[in-house]
């Protein structure tokens, strides 16, 4: 999928640093730009800064230099809500997501928080359901869901916002490889831009065309997925390992 | 609503009762047990029409006596005492299959007994026949402190979650050889709940997070607004007023 360059990126991030209030500086100046519709991996070996850029991706952390914009919106105070609207964040654990006593309710929780009411809210929580699949559970609780369906409810309370752009947190830790395929489809059907965070590789070469990596918190490779992959002397650079047997040039790749 | 998770206190059913908006039966309950407990004790019949009353609803709800009487168990350990009462208490003494007993405390006995059983009874009908989240949007609509609304809807959630946490914690003790057998390994047992409630409140910071994410900003979205009609509150209060009519007699008589 090429830039469209007609509408402003989804999200650019330039000159990101940042350092903890106890001194651990975590980014060293990130750089990138994910234009509209497209889907794109965040690889990297643990510690490298990348949950703490999602959280600079909505605000949630911030005060250190450079900008993050989205949609040509920049982050900041100004536009805390509008922002925190059009930028869906998965957590990792759903059940730290998934908050409130129904599927239904948890899907409404953040168009409700925007305002919205009645039918409204009604055909937002429904669609939402139905682009996961999960329409019919509406009315369980989250913790009598499978992880795997609750990892799609958590991505629905998300889609319920509508947002401009989906960033998901190691979207695929403990899903067993049916719940994974699964999370796989609902994700390739939806048209919204992407990011996803993870160091599961396949996964990443499966969904996104592009990867970034991150690494000691700065942005060490960008280009198509398959290619960084296939590049062992980076990817033992950055501590990023296949799996056993996995060999990225072998995989042929659908549309 | 969904199958198969209710709470072990809420029975299902289709009656009229269960029907009604729960913040209707929250007042209906807690008027009724305002009113019993403001009966003069000496008027015994007047409980014996409480505990018609109640009968009534159970029948109506469709609610089998035996479930309500097994579920009053819960106050045993609470009226316990009141059984000590006619031994400890002062003044005049009567005699009783050769004991002698306190004429004051019998009556206190009683009072405690009566008035007990009575509340919990209500109680016991009324989470019959309201879910929990039912109960939560009640307490909502009738303008309890959303703090304290978010507090219980938090609990109902997480309650699991952090039990499991524990039933986890437990099986990794004695997968390793641990068992609690003394006060010596009370130590052990503390660092548990320890690390329990400092795990739990990670968990409280990681869901804040996911709720700052979505947009919350101090109070909860009204999702669900429940609405009574003049009719279903008629209709619920009835209890409360019949009990005041005894009530009044039981004052006046």
């Amino acid at each position: 999928m090429g830039p469209v360059t007609t509408a402003p990126a989804s999200l650019e991030v330039s000159g990101l640093a940042f350092a903890y209030p106890d001194g651990h500086q975590a980014l060293f100046g990130v750089d990138f730009t994910v234009a509209r519709g497209e889907r794109v991996a965040l690889l990297g070996p643990n510690g490298a800064g990348k949950t703490t850029l999602v959280l600079h991706l909505n605000g949630i952390l911030s005060g250190g230099a450079g900008t993050v914009t989205v949609a040509g919106l920049p982050v900041g105070r100004k536009h805390m809500a509008e922002i925190r609207q059009r930028v869906g964040i998965v957590f990792q654990d759903p059940d730290d997501q998934l908050f409130m006593p129904t599927v239904r309710e948890d899907v409404a929780f953040g168009p409700a928080a925007a305002g919205l009411k009645g039918v409204e809210l009604e055909r937002r929580v429904r669609t939402a359901l139905e682009r996961v699949g999960m329409a019919d559970f509406a009315d369980r609780p989250p913790h009598h869901l499978s992880f795997g369906q609750r990892r799609r409810v958590a991505v629905a309370t998300v889609l319920a916002m509508e947002p401009e752009i989906l960033v998901l947190d190691e979207p695929s830790s403990n899903l067993d490889p049916a719940s994974r395929r699964e999370l796989a489809d609902v994700l390739r059907s939806l048209d919204v831009t992407v990011l996803m965070v993870t160091h599961d590789l396949p996964y990443a070469l499966e969904l996104c065309p592009r990867a970034l990596i991150l690494s000691d918190g700065v942005i060490a490779a960008d280009g198509p997925t398959g290619e960084l992959l296939g590049d062992d002397a980076l990817m033992r650079a950055h501590r990023l390992e296949l799996p056993f047997g996995f060999d990225p040039r072998s995989v042929t790749m659908g549309a | 609503m969904g199958a198969g998770h209710a709470h072990r206190l809420y029975r299902h059913g289709h009656s009229p009762v269960h029907a009604l908006p729960p913040h209707t039966k929250l007042a209906a309950a807690f008027a009724f047990v305002v009113v019993v407990v403001s009966t003069p004790r000496e008027a015994t019949w007047a409980f014996a029409l409480y505990a018609a009353l109640l009968a009534a609803v159970a029948a109506a709800a469709r609610v089998p006596a035996g479930f309500v009487l097994r579920r009053l168990l819960i106050e045993v350990p609470f009226v316990a005492f009141a059984v000590l009462m006619p031994f400890v208490a002062e003044g005049e003494r009567v005699d009783v299959l050769g004991l002698s007993l306190s004429v004051d405390g019998l009556w206190g006995a009683w009072n405690v007994l009566a008035k007990g059983t009575l509340g919990v009874a209500a109680s016991v009908l009324l989470a019959a026949t309201t879910e929990l989240r039912e109960l939560l949007l009640g307490l909502q609509r009738l303008r309890l402190p959303p703090l304290l609304v978010q507090i219980a809807s938090f609990m109902i959630r997480y309650g699991d979650v952090i039990t499991d946490e524990m039933r986890r914690m437990r099986i990794a003790r004695e997968s390793r050889g641990f068992e609690a057998r003394g006060l010596r390994h009370w130590g052990v047992l503390a660092k548990s709940a320890g690390a329990l409630f400092i795990r739990s409140y990670e968990r409280g910071e990681r869901v804040h997070l996911a709720m700052v994410s979505r947009g919350y900003a101090g109070s909860m979205p009204v999702i669900d607004e429940v609405t009574a009609s003049r009719a279903q509150w008629s209709y619920a209060l009835a209890l409360p007023c019949a009990a005041l009519v005894v009530c009044l007699l039981g004052w006046v008589l």
